[in-house]
């Protein structure tokens, strides 16, 4: 990415531009399903399962998935608002819970979230502008200059503090409370910003005036997203490099180009078809994906896909794919796709199937 | 969004720290000027609500009569005489009529009260202390501490309350101070349970996985997150269990179990004002006329608390 070699350096930047902001290595989470009597353990779901990939420094990672598919999850454990069972998260160098790394704390302060619903994410006794103060002052800043730099931040989110800084959450509307949320997660000054379907419950015109903000922010803050959203459009926008997830595991990643022009993976082609196109000369050709996700309490051996994916072969119920490069062809050698089907590995246009512009 | 609106309360400072910011406007914006503060609009919703203000005036009423007793009679509420017994409503200088030893009546609901009240309102108090904590840890520590706190209160529940509370003054022995502790724990448990309930509500919210999220301490985020918005509940729920707990400590003492006589107390009076009820109906039935108002302006209040301190149905 060009736009990380312009990056001015930030006292807080280690490892220099080259260096991934966030590296996740085989993140897994697996819940514990209780039942009977005794409460003991009788399943499990398999929520996050094995999620490797990096996050470099200034870019934008789209996490696209249907519901259910662990891309939450990921936030959570990320923010480390649940404990992950097993991997290693890497910030700027730093192990993430390490004794010789970073502490959960510290990276806190340097990785902020926005969640979905604007309403539930703020607190209905506060005012927008002691939700916004509240984690520098509750860090030891003052609360004069909080709240001085809380009523700029509302401002820089577009909101006039003058007029909305001494309002209760249900006196807002959801655009204004998601610009709130935002403000609020700027306010520890974050490198890092995890936007969990941030836009998803807002409407279509106000959806365009938080992605327009949104983009703002991340250049005159120098801020690096994770854009986690179900909507495709949105993340094709937002996005610089995007990861396909399905049912806990990362099926298919790289550059937005390339990912929306030549998806590999059968789940992701399926999932572009499913996009609504309204050029009746881009008519959806793909075979519509059938059915319901598996249960991640028992998910499908080998690979996770393979009880919907029309490509399927016994090897795919034996082994779990990885997730590799293409193995010829001109393809970008980032663009990496985990399926045992040939197909997938080599380049293919299916630029008409997708409806692509 | 009138440059009047942008002009009401300019501070200088604010100003010009925005000054070098670029100003985005949104359509999105309702037009309206600053609310004030929660507690304020509360306060404004109350004087507005006229049932509440009636019956807070009413429990007003009653506080000045029983804690200003000496003020508004002169009788001593331990002295009777035989020769005005039972006298009717409207005697002259009884102007409620007297009790079954001459004492004047009166002046034994004003002096009764004192007990009654504390009585009913300090068990109450107890178990809004002891139950509100519970109910709060239970709440948002839930796993294994959480099950522990709720079934011990479980069991509890599975008595009648009026029978957990005669059983436990029959083990302890009767007096106000016993028939407060019975009561208190009569009350621990649906304390803990309402505030078990709306803690574990506030817990899942996202406002306080986002303090959480930017490294707010456990103790900060209860205090200032689930706090706040669970003492609102908790309170209003522990004012309609004094209306509770005014029927169930009159009714111990009326069983004997709670205040000794010959001291007032209103449960008490309408048990020995009971044998009087053919002769003076109207006069025995007056400790219970106090019992039944305060009781019901109790529960009113409370139900006039609730719906002034529910933000979301006063849009």
């Amino acid at each position: 990415m060009s736009a990380a070699l312009q990056i001015p350096l930030d006292p807080r930047d280690r490892g220099g531009p080259a260096q991934p902001l966030l590296l996740v290595e085989n993140l897994r989470k697996h819940f514990p399903v209780r039942g009977g009597i005794l409460n003991r353990q009788t399943a499990t779901v398999q929520a996050v399962d094995d999620v490797s990939f990096s996050v470099r420094k200034g870019e934008t990672l789209g996490i696209v998935g249907e519901s259910g598919c662990g891309k939450s999850t990921t936030a959570r454990l990320l923010m480390r608002l649940i404990e992950p069972d097993a991997g290693d998260v890497i910030f700027d160098g730093d192990a993430v819970g390490d004794r010789r790394g970073i502490s959960v704390n510290d990276m806190r302060r340097q990785m902020q979230m926005v969640f979905q619903d604007s309403y539930t994410s703020l607190n209905p006794r506060m005012t927008m502008v002691e939700s916004i103060a509240y984690a520098p002052r509750m860090h030891g800043t003052p609360r004069r200059e909080a709240i001085d730099r809380a009523e700029m931040l509302l401002h820089r989110v577009g909101l006039n503090p003058r007029q909305y800084a001494r309002r209760y959450p249900h006196e807002l509307s959801g655009g204004q409370r998601q610009r709130v949320n935002i403000a609020r997660a700027l306010a520890l000054e974050p490198r890092l910003v995890i936007l969990d379907e941030a836009v998803a419950a807002l409407d279509k015109s106000v959806e365009a005036q938080v992605l327009n903000l949104l983009g703002e922010l991340k250049e005159s803050l120098n801020l690096t997203y994770l854009f986690i959203s179900h909507d495709l459009n949105v993340v094709e926008y937002m996005s610089d490099r995007v990861m396909v997830m399905y049912l806990g595991r990362v099926v298919e990643a790289g550059p937005v180009e390339s990912i929306y022009r030549h998806p590999r993976h059968p789940y992701t082609r399926a999932l572009f078809a499913s996009k609504p196109t309204l050029d009746p000369d881009r008519r959806t050709t793909e075979m519509p994906l059938t059915g319901d996700p598996p249960n991640p309490i028992n998910p499908p051996s080998g690979c996770r896909f393979r009880t919907r994916c029309a490509f399927a072969q016994p090897r795919c119920a034996e082994r779990v794919p990885e997730l590799l490069a293409p193995v010829a062809g001109d393809a970008d050698a980032s663009h990496v796709v985990a399926c045992h089907v040939p197909e997938a590995q080599t380049p293919k246009h299916h630029t008409t199937e997708v409806g692509h512009a | 969004m009138s440059a009047t609106t942008i002009k009401q309360g300019h501070d200088a400072r604010m100003s010009s720290t925005l000054q070098t910011e670029i100003a985005i406007t949104t359509p999105d914006m309702p037009v309206g000027g600053v609310t004030p503060g929660y507690w304020k609009s509360v306060a404004g919703r109350l004087l507005r609500d006229k049932v509440t203000m009636a019956v807070t005036l009413v429990i007003l009423g009653i506080l000045f009569i029983t804690l200003g007793a000496p003020l508004v009679t002169s009788y001593d509420p331990y002295a009777g005489s035989i020769m005005t017994r039972l006298k009717p409503i409207g005697t002259p200088g009884h102007w409620l009529g007297t009790d079954e030893t001459g004492r004047d009546l009166w002046t034994r609901l004003c002096y009764g009260g004192r007990m009654s009240l504390l009585a009913a309102i300090l068990p109450v108090t107890i178990a809004l202390i002891a139950g509100g904590f519970l109910g709060v840890l239970a709440g948002y520590a839930g796993g294994r501490v959480g099950t522990l706190i709720m079934r011990t209160m479980d069991v509890f529940y599975a008595f009648p309350s009026i029978l957990l509370a005669i059983a436990i003054c029959g083990l302890l022995g009767n007096g106000l101070s016993n028939s407060i502790i019975a009561l208190a724990v009569v009350f621990i448990p649906p304390m803990v349970r309402v505030s078990e309930t709306v803690t574990s509500q506030a817990r899942g919210l996202d406002f306080v996985e986002a303090a959480r999220a930017s490294g707010t301490t456990t103790l900060q985020i209860i205090r200032h997150h689930v706090l706040a918005n669970v003492l609102g509940p908790i309170l209003v729920y522990a004012t309609s269990l004094i209306s509770v707990s005014i029927i169930l400590s009159a009714g111990l003492s009326f069983l004997g179990l709670g205040v000794t006589p010959p001291q007032p107390e209103w449960g008490l009076m309408l048990n020995s004002l009971r044998q009087a009820i053919y002769v003076q109906p109207y006069v025995a039935a007056l400790p219970g006329l106090m019992i039944f108002i305060t009781s019901m302006s109790f529960n009113l209040m409370s139900d006039g608390f609730r719906s002034a301190m529910d933000v979301r149905l006063n849009k």
